[in-house]
C-alpha cells in the first residue's frame, strides 16, 4: 500500500465509521460493532504506516489548495506518529469502555455520541498528520466543533453552560491568538510548512518573535495553560468516556502536540532557547503545574481532581517544549504517550466507580478496594505512572523531563517537577491506598465484589497493561521520539 | 456577443415591462427566472471576455462618448455582475414559493416587476461608464427597492420603506450634487474623460466638495456607520426574497459606486492620501465592525441580528479599502464576493423559517434543528462562514483581510478584527443553541418545505464551502480588478 493511500485511509476510516454508526441507529449491537471495527481498522492502518514509513524520505499528500501558495496537506513525521499511534490505539479501547459504560448508565442519544466520537477522531488524525499550519488550524477548529456535542451530551443546563465555556475559551483563543499568529508567521516567512529546524529564525526582531511565541502558546487553548484552563474542569460534565478519550487523549493532546510541533518545526529549538518569552512561558507552565496540583488536592469530586491533574500534566509538556533543549522535546513527546495511557486509565476507573458503586467523591471511596479490587489496583498503577515511579511508563518521561531541566540549567523548574511529583503522590496515590486499607465509610461495600461492567473492565485492563508495557518495552517509543530532532 | 453589455442592462428592463403587461403571476415569475438566467449567462461571458481584453467598451446607440453614454466593463464591473446575477438567479428560484406565501396575490405581478427593475438598476450601475447614468440607475433601483420593502407583511414594513426612502433619496441627491460639481468643473460626464480631467482641477473646493458629497451619498446607501439607520428596519420587515437579495447585493453596489468614483475617477492618490479618506474609512470601518457585531448580539429577532451583522461586514469591507494598499483592496473585493454568498445563505434559511412560522423571532426557532434539519444545516454552514471557520468562504476573506492589516503593520487592529469574529460566534451560537439544543416547541412532525427554496438555499450554502476550499476564481478576479483600478489612475 502506498503511503498516500495510508494517509487517506487514516482520514477516511473514522468518517466511514461515523456514517456507519448513523445508519445503524436502530440496531445498537450492530452500531457498536461498527465502531469497534472502525477503531481496529484505523489502528491497523496507523501501525502499517508506522512500520513502512521512512522518515528520511517524507511523503506529502496535498489535498487542496484553498489559497494561492497555501495548501491543505498531510505529511508524517515522528511527533505526529506518536500522536497518531496513541489516538489510534486508544479509540477502540475507549469505544470498548464506552459500550460498557453507556449501557450500564442508560445513557440517551448514544448514536449521536458514537458518531461525534468518530468524527472527532477524524479531526484528531488530521491534526496528527498535518503538514503545515493551515491544515493544523483547520483540523484544530474542526476538533473543537465536533467535540462540542460530546461535551453537552447530557443536555442539562449545566451541560449547556459548560458547552459555552468550552466553545468560548477555545474559539476565542484560537481565532484571536492562534489565527493571528499563523497569519503573522505567513506574512513574515511566506510559508506555513512544518520544517525541520523551524522557519522563523532571523525573520524578525527577537521581540516580535517572542511575542509570536506567546500568541501561539496562548492561542492553543486546548493545552490548558493558565489562565485559559477553565474549559477543562467545565467539560467534566460530559460522560466519562468523553472525558477519558477527549480530555485525556484527543483534545488536550492535540493542544500540547500543537505547541510541541510549533516549537520544533516553526520556531526551531535553537530559536526557542534564545527567546526570553520562552523562559517566561516555561515559568508560567511551572506555575500552572504547582497551582493546578494544589487545586487538585482540594477537590473532593473525582473528575474535578483528575481534571486539574490533567491541567498540571499538560503543563509538563508545555514546559518541556519551552526549555529549548533536545531532551525536552524527547521528554515532552514521550509524555504525550505516557500520560495518555495513565490518565485514560484513571478516568476509566472513575467512570467505573460511578456506574457500579454510584460514587463521585474521594471521601466516599474509603474501603471500596474490597468491592472493586481490579479497578482500584488499576487506579494505583496508573497513579504511580503519573507520579513517575518504575515499573510504570511514566517514569521514563519524568526522568527525561528532569534531565531536560538540568540541560537547560533551570533549577527552579527542576524543583517544581520534584515537588509536583510529591503532590501527585498525595492527591492521586492516596485514593487507592485509602480504598484498600481504610475502613469502609459505606457499609454496603462489604457485600462482595461488584466490579465495573465487563467491557469497561477489559478496557481498564488493556490500558493498565499499556502503562506497564510502556515501561518494559519503551525502546520503540524512545527511538521514535529520538528521531524528532535529527 | 458584442451587444452583451447593453443586453444585460436592457433585458431586465424590458422583462419588467413585459411582466406588467402580461399580468400573470406565474408568468411574471417565469419571466424573472428566464431573465436572471440570461443575465447570469451574460455575466459569465462578460467575465471571460474581460479576462482576455481587459476592458470592454460599448457605446449606446453608436453615439460616441463624451456626448453619448458609454458602457465600460472592467474586471471590477464583471465581478459585481457575477454577484448580482448569481444572487438574482438563486433568488428567482427561491421566489416561486416564497412570494406565493408572503405577498398578497394582487401585488405579486408588481413584485416581480419591481424585482426586475432593481436588478436592471443595479446592473446598470455596475456597467455604466457615464457618471450621470450612475445616478439614473441608482434611482431606478432605489425606487423599486422602496416599493419592494413596503410589500412586507409586517405593518412596520411601510415605515421601514419610508425611512429608507428618506435616507436613500438624500444619499442619491448627494451623489447627484457631487456629479453636478464635477460636471461644472470638467465639462464632461464620461468616467474616462473625468478621470483624465479631474487631476487638473483637483485642488479646488468644488472638487473637494464633490468628493465629500459622493462619498457621503454612497456611504448612506452602503450603510456605513453612522449612516446605517435605515438598514435594520429595511432588512427586518421586508419580504424574505427582498431581504435576501438586498443583503447579497444592494449595499455592495453602493460600495462599488464608492470604489469606482474614488479609485477610477478621483484616483487613489487624491482620494486616499490628499483627502484623508483612508483614516476615515479605517475608523468608520472599525466602528462599524464592532458596533454592528455588538448590536447583533443583543437582538432577539434573528433577521434583525443578521441586519446588524451586515453592517459589521460592510465595516470589514470599508476597513479593507481604508488600508489603501493592493492587498487591502483585494481583500475588500474578495469579501464583497464572499459576503454575498454568506448572507444569501443565511437570509434564505430565515426565509424558510418565516415560511413555516410567520416569524423570525429566536423563540420560535426552538428545536428546529430536528424539525427543519436541512434548513438549519444550511444556516449552520452560513453561520460558520460568517464566523470565519476554516474551510468556508468567510475564512478566505478573513485571512486576506488580516494579512493586509499585518502588511500595514496594524496588528492591534488585526487582533480587534479577530476578536469581532468571537462576537459573531456569540450571536450565531445563540441561534445554533436554540435550534439544536432546546426542545421542540411544536410536534415533531417534519413539515414539508418547498423544494425550490431548499435547492436555492443549498446552492448558496455549498458555494460557501466551494469558494472556501478553492479561492482561485474569487481571488483571481479580485486581483485582476485591483490591478486595473490602481493602474487606471493617471
Amino acid at each position: 500500500m502506498s503511503i498516500e493511500l495510508l494517509y487517506i485511509l487514516i482520514l477516511i476510516i473514522p468518517l466511514i465509521t461515523a456514517v456507519g454508526v448513523l445508519l445503524c441507529h436502530k440496531k445498537p449491537n450492530v452500531r457498536e460493532t461498527v465502531t469497534i471495527i472502525g477503531g481496529i481498522s484505523l489502528l491497523f492502518v496507523v501501525a502499517n504506516l508506522a512500520l513502512t514509513y521512512d522518515f528520511k524520505e517524507p511523503v506529502t499528500l496535498t489535498l487542496l489548495e484553498p489559497f494561492a501558495g497555501l495548501s491543505l496537506a498531510l505529511r508524517l513525521e515522528p511527533l505526529g506518529l506518536v500522536f497518531a499511534l496513541v489516538a489510534g490505539f486508544l479509540w477502540p479501547v475507549t469505544s470498548l469502555y464506552a459500550i460498557g459504560y453507556m449501557r450500564a448508565h442508560h445513557e440517551q442519544n448514544q448514536t449521536r455520541f458514537y458518531t461525534a466520537f468518530a468524527i472527532s477522531i477524524f479531526a484528531t488524525m488530521a491534526i496528527a498528520l498535518s503538514a503545515n499550519l493551515l491544515t493544523l488550524f483547520l483540523a484544530y477548529e474542526m476538533l473543537t466543533l465536533f467535540t462540542l456535542p460530546l461535551v453537552t451530551h447530557a443536555g442539562t443546563d449545566a451541560a449547556r453552560r459548560a458547552g459555552w465555556t468550552y466553545l468560548g475559551i477555545l474559539m476565542t483563543t484560537s481565532i484571536g491568538f492562534l489565527l493571528l499568529a499563523i497569519i503573522w508567521t505567513w506574512s513574515l516567512t511566506g510559508t506555513l510548512e512544518f520544517t525541520s529546524g523551524g522557519i522563523l529564525a532571523g525573520k524578525a526582531e527577537p521581540a516580535i518573535l517572542g511575542g509570536l511565541l506567546v500568541l501561539f502558546v496562548f492561542g492553543t487553548g486546548k493545552a490548558a495553560l493558565m489562565p485559559f484552563h477553565r474549559w477543562l474542569p467545565a467539560a467534566m460534565v460530559a460522560p466519562t468516556p468523553v472525558s477519558s478519550l477527549l480530555h485525556a487523549v484527543a483534545v488536550v493532546k492535540a493542544g500540547v502536540f500543537t505547541i510541541m510541533k510549533v516549537s520544533v518545526y516553526i520556531f526551531g529549538i535553537d530559536l526557542i532557547s534564545q527567546l526570553d518569552s520562552a523562559y517566561w512561558l516555561s515559568m508560567l507552565a511551572g506555575f500552572t503545574i504547582i497551582s493546578a496540583s494544589i487545586i487538585a488536592m482540594n477537590k473532593d469530586n473525582l473528575k474535578a481532581r483528575l481534571a486539574y491533574s490533567t491541567i498540571s500534566q499538560l503543563s509538563y509538556i508545555i514546559l518541556a517544549a519551552m526549555l529549548g533543549v533536545a531532551s525536552g522535546v524527547m521528554a515532552g513527546s514521550l509524555h504525550i504517550a505516557m500520560h495518555a495511557f495513565a490518565k485514560i486509565t484513571l478516568f476509566f476507573c472513575v467512570g467505573a466507580i460511578l456506574v457500579s458503586a454510584h460514587k463521585t467523591k474521594v471521601s466516599e471511596l474509603d474501603g471500596i478496594g474490597r468491592t472493586m479490587p481490579i479497578t482500584m489496583l488499576a487506579f494505583l498503577l496508573a497513579s504511580l505512572s503519573i507520579v513517575g515511579l518504575p515499573p510504570l511508563g511514566g517514569s521514563w518521561s519524568k526522568w527525561l523531563l528532569l534531565q531536560a531541566t538540568m540541560d537547560a540549567h533551570n533549577m527552579v523548574l527542576l524543583m517544581v517537577l520534584l515537588i509536583s511529583s510529591l503532590f501527585n503522590m498525595f492527591y492521586l496515590v492516596g485514593i487507592p491506598l485509602r480504598a484498600f486499607f481504610a475502613k469502609p465509610v459505606d457499609p454496603n461495600y462489604s457485600r462482595g465484589i461488584k466490579e465495573a461492567p465487563t467491557f469497561s473492565l477489559i478496557a481498564i485492563l488493556i490500558t493498565t497493561a499499556g502503562c506497564l508495557v510502556l515501561f518494559f518495552l519503551v525502546n520503540p517509543a524512545w527511538n521514535l521520539v529520538e528521531q524528532i530532532l535529527p | 456577443m458584442i451587444h452583451l453589455p447593453v443586453l444585460i442592462v436592457v433585458t431586465p428592463l424590458l422583462a419588467g415591462a413585459i411582466s406588467v403587461l402580461l399580468n400573470s403571476r406565474k408568468g411574471a415569475w417565469f419571466i424573472t427566472l428566464l431573465t436572471s438566467l440570461f443575465c447570469f449567462y451574460a455575466s459569465i461571458n462578460l467575465m471571460q471576455m474581460v479576462q482576455e481584453t481587459d476592458v470592454l467598451s460599448y457605446t449606446l446607440g453608436g453615439w460616441a462618448a463624451p456626448l453619448g453614454i458609454e458602457l465600460r466593463i472592467d474586471a471590477l464591473s464583471a465581478l459585481m455582475l457575477l454577484i448580482l446575477t448569481g444572487s438574482a438567479l438563486l433568488v428567482s428560484i427561491y421566489a416561486l414559493k416564497s412570494v406565493e406565501k408572503e405577498i398578497p396575490e394582487q401585488n405579486q405581478v408588481l413584485f416581480y416587476t419591481a424585482l426586475l427593475m432593481v436588478l436592471a438598476g443595479l446592473i446598470g450601475i455596475s456597467v455604466t461608464g457615464d457618471a450621470f447614468n450612475v445616478f439614473v440607475f441608482l434611482e431606478i433601483s432605489s425606487l423599486s427597492t422602496y416599493a419592494l420593502i413596503s410589500l412586507g407583511r409586517d405593518r412596520r414594513a411601510l415605515h421601514a420603506s419610508y425611512q429608507y426612502l428618506m435616507m436613500g433619496t438624500i444619499g442619491a441627491t448627494f451623489i447627484l450634487i457631487g456629479i453636478g460639481f464635477m460636471y461644472v468643473m470638467t465639462g464632461t460626464l464620461n468616467m474616462q474623460d473625468l478621470s483624465q480631467r479631474l487631476p487638473a482641477v483637483a485642488d479646488t473646493n468644488a472638487i473637494r466638495a464633490a468628493f465629500a458629497f459622493i462619498t457621503i451619498g454612497a456611504g448612506i446607501k452602503a450603510a456605513m456607520l453612522p449612516l446605517h439607520q435605515w438598514l435594520p428596519n429595511a432588512y427586518t420587515y421586508s419580504p424574505s426574497v427582498v431581504s435576501t437579495f438586498l443583503a447579497a447585493t444592494a449595499t455592495k453596489v453602493a460600495v462599488y459606486v464608492m470604489i469606482r468614483f474614488e479609485l477610477s475617477l478621483f484616483g487613489a492618490e487624491f482620494s486616499l492620501l490628499q483627502m484623508p479618506f483612508d483614516n476615515i474609512l479605517l475608523g468608520l470601518g472599525t466602528v462599524g465592525v464592532l458596533g454592528g457585531s455588538i448590536y447583533a448580539v443583543y437582538q432577539s429577532n434573528v433577521k434583525r441580528m443578521l441586519a446588524y451583522s451586515s453592517i459589521a461586514q460592510i465595516g470589514y469591507i470599508l476597513l479593507a479599502i481604508g488600508l489603501a494598499s493592493e492587498s487591502g483592496f483585494t481583500a475588500a473585493l474578495l469579501h464583497i464576493f464572499n459576503h454575498s454568498l454568506i448572507k444569501g445563505t443565511l437570509f434564505m434559511a430565515l426565509g424558510l423559517i418565516y415560511f413555516r412560522f410567520a416569524s423570525t423571532e429566536l423563540s420560535v426557532m426552538s428545536g428546529i434543528g430536528k424539525t427543519m434539519p436541512l434548513t438549519m444545516a444550511a444556516f449552520l454552514i452560513g453561520g460558520l462562514s460568517l464566523i470565519g471557520v476554516p474551510g468556508t468562504a468567510g475564512f478566505v476573506s478573513k485571512w486576506y483581510l488580516v494579512t493586509a492589516l499585518l502588511d500595514a503593520s496594524l496588528w492591534p487592529l488585526a487582533l480587534l478584527i479577530l476578536l469581532a469574529s468571537v462576537l459573531t460566534l456569540i450571536y450565531i451560537g445563540k441561534v445554533i443553541e436554540v435550534a439544536y439544543f432546546r426542545p421542540v416547541t411544536e410536534g415533531r412532525i417534519r413539515q414539508k418545505v418547498p423544494q425550490t427554496m431548499i435547492v436555492a438555499l443549498w446552492i448558496f450554502a455549498l458555494s460557501n464551502i466551494y469558494f472556501g476550499l478553492n479561492s482561485d476564481i474569487s481571488f483571481g478576479i479580485s486581483s485582476l480588478a485591483v490591478n486595473q483600478l490602481i493602474g487606471v489612475t493617471p
